[in-house]
């Protein structure tokens, strides 16, 4: 029996739940994965990836030498370099002063609008914070983003508008308080799998009542009372009908209404047209079911609404957002213990990245870049002369890409992201990745951007350093390091530090803007010197459990569900709602609507995943299509099928599933030979910025074996 | 329930919460009961029978872990029925199952002074060890069918229900439906079963690796999608038709 040398608590990469483990290491090497039992996130339960996929940070292909690009790139024309002869290994310093002079070269050229970054919902508050400093102190621009724009953007759009806050207002295992729950645009048991089995025991052990809306029939439905199976794009009418009968019938909540909300009149009025009927006819859903729904939830003791992604990437976003918003104020089920307003965060650490300021719009802790009482506070904080700091907001992620061009952006830092895969339309995206006139790429494996880097800094991974990440209810976790970097890799932080110092020598900055930490854990004090928030986190309080935020002072105890007494913005407020369609509809040349989203076993771009033996569970891209439609186009199951929308085309297996409703079909985005986004739609909410990643509208035909781009032998799995 | 009711355990008087096992009550009371299939985490089922105590009144011993207490309750955990049954216990189980990976088993038999040569004749039980899935291997001569992996994987955590027992009596065996290989099975590899496992029958597939003498390095190379997107590859710039 093999024996540990030592054992080692830390919080899962993964998801946004932020499940706590132990590493079980013996020379070096992760050989098992185990939970306590007793950790108040998942109660010693995991999912595949939490307890068997960190493999990757033992693969082969993982880089773990700096690398600078042998055949030197120009804009316009810059290649992809998947293979490492292409590249010439190179030192530390080598690496960081190239990266350095052809920063400032540009810098100084062009100015601040040319430099752009994108931060990773992945590395650690610390990471994300200082990177954020270094572009908005050192290069004076706010073109700072992170994924979180291509995720729950509008959710926190709308939260901000209606709330004046941007998180989960509850924790997720509070599920089992609630008696009825509404969960829609979500696949927990995929994507946030612990989760969902607190969801499960809420329905099966402490007879919670579950409501899905979805246009796919997730697994979740089979512990559902009732699933309302919605068009794609038609989650406005369908909420906003469930507000309707509410309204009608009296079940809303005067007392909570008059006192803790405003706008009230304006909102109803706008209600009035959404029938049942209206609702029935737009989204395909009985109009029984939506006024069952709407009694079930408004009538609850405690109810509370769950959403992921289906809810926010839509050309109307921020609408679908606001509509879930309505209903829990009209309902007043918001405030208390199993209830809330509950957006389910996708990475481990989309939440912290977005607190600590990797945003376009804030600096760290949601504070405006356009207030300048803010940028006074910051400008002290950094040491920078009065008036330094940019008062004008960033572009956003998809914004950075679409203003590569001679006058725009030309220079971008990507750390540990994947834009040529997570970007929608990505054929456009590979244009603009062409045009850059610099790029580095910070990460553990060439990935489809980093292969257009000019200089490769390899970064330890989570494993390998120290910090803390936030999950989705907002719990400050620590991350520790269990084992040396990988050959010459470093932490992110200490890499921005070290570019940092090198970039403000160069440029004969005569204050710095401090970047000679010890530990991470100086790093979070300072964020916490001016983040409320984060003022009371100290890493002696969170070694053994996490704190939730908000924790302003250092003997606060955390804050398990926000609103309690009041909103953020003081009193809540009602948003009306008109019904815009997709951006684009299923006609006669593109009768199927794509769906996209993640599988169980691989994680977004595929970086990580794709280099684990989690591969090995899914090893290639299939297309969910509902039985009918399979019937109906010549389909079956297993053949190799061509999916073609107005942007793009690619080939891959079928899979006929009744998983999918009819109309739509699903492809996981992970896969590079067939890239999902190659298909979907780049038009955006214009209120959050965020692409329609769910609503592409596409055709499906049979295709040859021959077409298929990678031939594996498949791997037959029988779960749901 | 904030009730608390008067018990005699081995001797001692004590108050204990109403609704409790007698192994919650006997642990409130500082006195340790041996388990082995029982978990804190699981429902508990009264399998193993190694936590049995003698209780005044009821004509045979009783598994602690999931009788309730009652009122005036005598209870002896340590009498020579109750230590004699453990012992046989612990011997049926070392004749037939391999314990070599269950030190805390291994530290109860020789505490119990059990005699794991008492049943010379037994047949063990030796399946051969089932290597179908990258994430863990099953190798069920070291199940002593404590049924902690079923709970899990059905309503004490998964709701998956891919594992169930399979056969009667000496047959008995953890086993998928039918027999089908795991991944075809309705498991979602979030290995709750192998958290839960006491005996080394479920393990991490690169744990078992490392103990078969295979290097990390080694390990790595035996990703089956990688193998064979190397293999093409080599297939390809060999034949590039």
């Amino acid at each position: 029996m093999l024996k540990a040398e030592k054992v080692v608590p830390t919080t899962c990469p993964y998801c946004g739940v932020g499940c706590n483990l132990e590493l079980h290491v013996r020379d070096d090497f992760i050989f098992k994965v185990t939970s306590p039992f007793d950790s108040v996130v998942n109660h010693g339960n995991l999912c595949v990836k939490g307890r068997f996929g960190y493999d990757f940070i033992y693969n082969k292909e993982r880089v773990t030498v700096p690398l600078i690009r042998k055949q030197p790139q120009k804009a316009g024309q810059r290649t992809q370099a998947f293979d490492r002869s292409e590249w010439r290994e190179v030192s530390w310093d080598e690496a960081l002063d190239y990266t350095a002079d052809r920063l400032v070269e540009i810098y100084q050229r062009d100015g601040s609008k040319a430099m752009a970054v994108y931060c990773c919902a992945k590395a650690t508050n610390e990471d994300n914070y200082l990177l954020q400093k270094f572009f908005r102190a050192v290069f004076r621009t706010n073109n700072v983003d992170h994924c979180t724009r291509l995720c729950h953007a509008a959710s926190v759009v709308a939260l901000q508008m209606a709330i004046g806050s941007a998180a989960m207002s509850n924790t997720a295992a509070e599920v089992k308080d609630c008696d009825v729950f509404i969960l829609t645009g979500s696949n927990p048991t995929e994507n946030h799998p612990i989760i969902a089995l607190q969801m499960k025991a809420a329905v099966q052990k402490y007879g919670a009542k579950l409501i899905v809306v979805d246009p796919r029939r997730i697994e979740m439905v089979n512990y559902a009372s009732l699933y309302l199976p919605i068009r794609p794009g038609s989650d406005v009418p369908v909420f906003s009908a469930m507000a309707h009968v509410i309204l009608k019938e009296n079940l809303y909540n005067r007392q909570f209404i008059e006192e803790r909300t405003e706008n009230f009149e304006e909102f109803a009025a706008s209600m009035e047209k959404f029938t049942p009927e209206f609702a029935e006819q737009v989204s395909g859903v009985d109009r029984q079911l939506i006024i069952e729904a709407a009694r079930m939830y408004a009538t609850a003791r405690n109810g509370a609404i769950f959403w992921a992604l289906g809810i926010p990437e839509s050309t109307h976003g921020t609408a679908n957002a606001l509509s879930l918003i309505n209903l829990a104020l009209l309902t007043g089920h918001v405030g208390r213990k199993g209830t809330g307003l509950n957006p389910l965060r996708g990475q481990n650490n989309v939440q912290g990245a977005s607190d600590s300021g990797a945003m376009p719009w804030h600096y760290p802790g949601y504070q405006a870049v356009d207030n300048e009482e803010n940028a006074r506070r910051w400008e002290e904080a950094w040491h920078i002369e009065p008036g330094g700091l940019n008062r004008q907001r960033g572009l956003t992620t998809t914004e950075i890409l679409a203003a590569v061009h001679p006058g725009g952006v030309r220079a971008l830092y990507i750390m540990g992201e994947n834009p040529m895969m997570s970007e929608p339309n990505l054929n456009h995206t590979r244009k603009k990745m062409q045009e850059l006139e610099f790029l580095v790429a910070q990460d553990l494996f060439i990935n489809e951007s980093g292969a257009f880097a000019d200089v490769f800094l390899p970064a330890a991974s989570w494993a390998e350093k120290e910090g803390t990440f936030t999950n989705t209810d907002r719990r400050v976790q620590r991350v520790r390091q269990v084992i040396p970097p990988r050959g010459q890799s470093r932490p992110d932080w200490e890499i921005i530090c070290d570019l940092a110092k090198r970039v403000e020598h160069r440029l004969n900055r005569p204050h710095s803007a401090y970047w000679d930490y010890q530990h991470p854990a100086e790093i979070l004090e300072e964020m916490g010197r001016c983040v409320l928030d984060y003022a009371g986190i100290r890493y002696e309080r969170i070694e053994k459990v996490g704190l939730q935020t908000p924790v302003p002072t250092p003997d606060h105890p955390g804050t398990p569900f926000l609103y309690g007494e009041r909103f953020p913005r003081g009193k809540a407020k009602f948003h009306s709602l008109e019904y815009t369609p997709n951006a684009e509809m299923p006609d006669e040349e593109y009768p199927l609507v794509l769906s996209t989203g993640r599988v169980l076993e691989h994680w977004h771009g595929g970086t990580l995943t794709r280099h684990s033996w989690m591969d090995d569970l899914f090893p290639e891209a299939l297309m969910d299509i509902h039985p009918a439609d399979a019937a109906r186009l010549g389909i079956k199951d297993g053949s190799p099928v061509r999916v073609t929308s107005r942007r793009g085309s690619i080939v891959l297996r079928a899979k006929v599933t009744t998983k999918t409703n009819i109309g739509v079909v699903f492809i996981p985005f992970h896969f590079r030979e067939a890239a999902a986004n190659l298909l979907t739609s780049d038009a955006l909410d214009p209120q959050a910025r965020i692409p329609e990643y769910k609503a592409a509208v596409v055709r499906v035909a049979p295709a040859s074996e021959e077409e298929l781009t990678a031939v594996l032998e498949s791997q037959p799995r029988g779960r749901f | 329930m904030s009730d608390t009711i008067r018990i005699t355990i081995d001797q001692t008087t004590v108050q204990a919460a109403a609704g409790s096992t007698i192994l919650q009550a006997a642990r409130e009371a500082g006195i340790s009961i041996p388990t082995i299939c029982y978990h804190d985490h699981c429902t508990a089922n009264g399998l193993c029978r190694i936590c049995v105590v003698e209780v005044e009144g009821a004509r045979t011993l009783q598994p602690a872990c999931v009788v309730q207490i009652r009122d005036g309750m005598v209870i002896h955990t340590r009498s020579e029925r109750v230590i004699r049954s453990r012992r046989t216990i612990f011997e049926l189980l070392a004749s037939t199952v391999d314990l070599s990976e269950s030190p805390e088993i291994q530290a109860m038999i020789h505490e119990y002074h059990a005699d794991v040569y008492r049943y010379p004749d037994a047949e063990t039980r030796l399946p051969a060890v089932i290597d179908d899935n990258p994430m863990y291997i099953r190798d069920y001569a070291k199940c002593i069918l404590c049924w902690r992996c079923v709970q899990v994987c059905a309503e004490d955590a998964q709701y998956t229900y891919a594992i169930n027992f399979s056969g009667r009596g000496y047959e008995t065996q953890i086993s998928t439906f039918y027999e089908i290989p795991m991944p075809e099975s309705t498991c979602v590899f979030c290995g709750q079963c192998v958290g839960v496992c006491p005996t080394g029958a479920l393990k991490p597939k690169r744990q078992w690796l490392l103990e078969m003498g295979y290097t990390p390095d080694e390990i790595m190379n035996l990703t089956r999608s990688q193998r064979q997107r190397r293999k093409r590859r080599e297939e390809i710039s060999a034949n590039p038709s």
